[in-house]
């Protein structure tokens, strides 16, 4: 090698080494920042005598139950402060009615253009009577939310982790670290994710995690009338949703995805979406 | 204040669960696979010559590569513009989530604008070095900057930068393409939606990525010669023909396996998406415009060329008429991708129908606006960096 291209080299490799040594730098600061955040994370959550180790909900739902009251959506609105429009929802029920003569029911839910003119108001939910005139063959409710799966497809394609399954179960936003690109709701098969647009971050149900830390059911099964649907804890015995699996044959909704959802049915039809 | 007036909600026909009447992912959302389609098609052109040796596009090699690079610049404005919370980007770069497709975007698309930068430093070394001595006023500033500080120009430097230009733009190769079959992965890999949920998926919109990219080169040639008077090169011309021609009709062909074999499968829900493209705004968007006008037209226009041997203002004619129709047709195959896959609900039972607003973050506007800065930048970058004249040997092709 020529002195020539030594002195070039030289030049060029050290401009590299140092190049190298920011970038190296920069990268262990941060990771500094994220190892410490982890560790302070240790602490059980969200408050101190809760203990989340100790817990695995579950969530059950007896549509054979249901009367389409939507007194459930409405709470749901009231306790988490979820925008009182018909875009955003983070539970809602389906009514399925098969009219005589057709070999498909026919599908509405709350948000229906029908059930909003029905109620008056796009914050309060009421299901309209169109069928009054025709004949129903039969007609059915299914009350639907996040199904806190054991294997997320929201937590799986969230590019910041700011989606989290929690260890007592349920599936959660951090809605300070979401950076709100809406893969997860891309994501969700069951499109009970939405972007919240006062916050602008991914929101969902959480089966009102603040309120079942401190024992208390979430305010969709509080407000039940009919005991459609049933919120305990897997790690019970003898809690609801253990005595529901134990007395019933239950199904899940969109098995074939496999996220694995904890949510479990009785009463769904062939046709229930 | 209003919440209505924070977000764009669609009309429905049929069953579509509640969430899904506000689209996700807007327009802003096609233009960024169509414009990192074109920085992945851009640069195929300049690595056929520079790693290829195909002489023919000598001409378009360094054009290509600002081009490219004038493109890449503006992709993450577009997920910028989209996010909800620009200013925590960087939280997917510091905590990537590793199980998710998407928390390496960062990574890979620095890591390919890093290199896109230091192979057109490489190629333009030599005229940088000559600006910083001879141009006068602010150029020469902006030239001395750029030499970083290194002012050698002998056969040695120039063997060096051969030698880093041929690296970088081999390694460019895959980069380029993986960059964009990543962004078809993105889309291919969420299983909640049917018309996205495609193995084929990373495929079509690489080979959708190199038809763009050259069909965007040829007519960025037609009009910079057009405002700078120059001869166009036949040759380059022919050659951009003939690399649109052949992997147009893969694309096509492509397009066309993925929609007939979902067809053909008809699994469960299949029948409102038959619906969906047999009837309605998606029969004109997909069948007529993406397929029919967009590819169908030009494979036949530039067959008929090829077949006759069209040579001159004809060629040039019909090759800039081919190009401009199939960057209409892979505009229309983003827009059916991502608004597509979005319009038919994950119930599969009713379908939304998004119309994009012309104002707003997520409007028309502001994606065409998007999609022309990097016109202004070309505009900006060549005023330093003059792609027309090839004095120097650094960009020659690898030597076999």
């Amino acid at each position: 090698m020529s002195e020539e291209i030594k002195q070039t080299d030289q030049k060029r490799r050290g401009f590299l080494g140092v190049a190298a040594k920011v970038a190296a730098c920069t990268y262990a600061l941060l990771g500094t920042g994220s190892v410490l955040s982890a560790v302070a994370g240790k602490k059980s959550f969200p408050t101190e005598d809760y203990e989340w180790t100790e817990h695995n909900w579950g969530y059950a739902i007896d549509a054979t139950k249901c009367i389409g009251c939507l007194r459930c959506v409405e709470a749901c609105k009231n306790e988490n402060g979820v925008a009182k429009n018909a875009h955003h929802f983070r539970t809602w029920v389906e009514r399925y009615t098969w009219i005589e003569g057709e070999d498909k029911p026919r599908v509405d839910s709350q948000n229906d253009p029908g059930n909003i003119a029905a109620s008056g108001s796009e914050g309060e939910y009421r299901f309209d009577d169109r069928y009054k005139d025709m004949k129903v063959v039969k007609s059915y409710f299914v009350p639907k939310m996040c199904n806190h799966c054991k294997d997320p497809s929201c937590v799986q394609v969230c590019p910041t982790g700011a989606t989290f399954k929690t260890k007592d179960g349920a599936v959660l936003v951090d809605k300070k670290y979401c950076i709100g690109c809406q893969y997860c709701v891309q994501g969700c098969p069951y499109a009970a994710r939405y972007l919240n647009e006062e916050g602008q971050h991914a929101d969902k149900c959480t089966w009102c995690y603040h309120r079942i830390t401190k024992g208390m059911n979430p305010a969709c099964v509080e407000i039940c009338p009919t005991g459609s649907r049933m919120f305990g804890d897997y790690n019970d015995k003898n809690s609801v949703v253990n005595k529901f699996i134990r007395e019933n044959r239950v199904q899940v909704l969109k098995p074939e995805t496999g996220n694995n959802p904890t949510t479990v049915y009785i009463g769904l039809d062939k046709e229930v979406c | 204040m209003d919440i209505h007036a924070l977000f764009h909600a669609s009309p429905f026909t049929g069953y579509v669960y509640p969430n899904e009447t506000v689209v996700p992912w807007s327009i802003l959302i096609v233009i960024y696979p169509y414009m990192t389609g074109l920085v992945a098609g851009a640069f195929t052109v300049s690595s056929l010559y520079h790693v290829f040796g195909i002489e023919r596009f000598k001409t378009v090699s360094r054009f290509a590569l600002i081009t490219a690079l004038c493109f890449m610049v503006f992709v993450p404005v577009t997920l910028l513009s989209h996010l909800g919370h620009p200013e925590r980007a960087f939280n997917a770069m510091i905590t990537p989530h590793t199980t998710s497709a998407m928390a390496v975007f960062g990574y890979v698309a620095a890591f390919y604008v890093c290199l896109l930068a230091l192979e057109i430093w490489f190629i333009f070394r030599e005229d940088i070095v000559a600006g910083a001595k001879a141009a006068s006023g602010w150029k020469r500033h902006i030239y001395r900057v750029l030499t970083l500080g290194s002012y050698e120009v002998n056969e040695t430097t120039r063997h060096y930068d051969h030698k880093w230009t041929m690296a970088l733009a081999i390694i460019g190769i895959p980069a380029a393409h993986g960059l964009h079959g990543y962004v078809g992965f993105l889309f291919g890999s969420v299983k909640a939606r049917e018309w996205w949920s495609s193995d084929l998926m990373p495929v079509i919109f690489l080979f959708s990525a190199v038809i763009s990219g050259v069909a965007v080169m040829i007519v960025l040639y037609a009009i910079v010669a057009r405002i700078r008077k120059m001869k166009i090169d036949e040759s380059a011309i022919k050659g951009l023909m003939l690399t649109l021609w052949a992997f147009l009709m893969f694309t096509v062909l492509l397009e066309l396996v993925e929609f007939g074999a979902m067809a053909y499968r008809a699994r469960e829900g299949t029948e409102v998406i038959m619906e969906y493209v047999s009837h309605g705004p998606m029969f004109w968007r997909f069948a007529v415009i993406q397929i029919g006008l967009g590819a169908f037209v030009p494979v036949i226009i530039m067959s008929l060329m090829v077949l006759r041997g069209t040579s001159g203002k004809a060629l040039l004619v019909g090759t800039l008429v081919s190009a401009v129709l199939v960057l209409i047709s892979v505009l229309f195959m983003r827009y059916n991708v991502v608004i597509g896959g979005q319009e038919i609900s994950k119930s599969m039972k009713g379908i939304v129908h998004y119309e994009p607003p012309l104002w707003g973050r997520e409007g028309l506007l502001v994606a065409g606006l998007i999609l022309m800065a990097p016109l202004g930048l070309y505009y900006l970058l060549t005023r330093i960096f003059d792609p027309w004249h090839i004095k120097t040997h650094a960009d020659d092709p690898v030597t076999y």
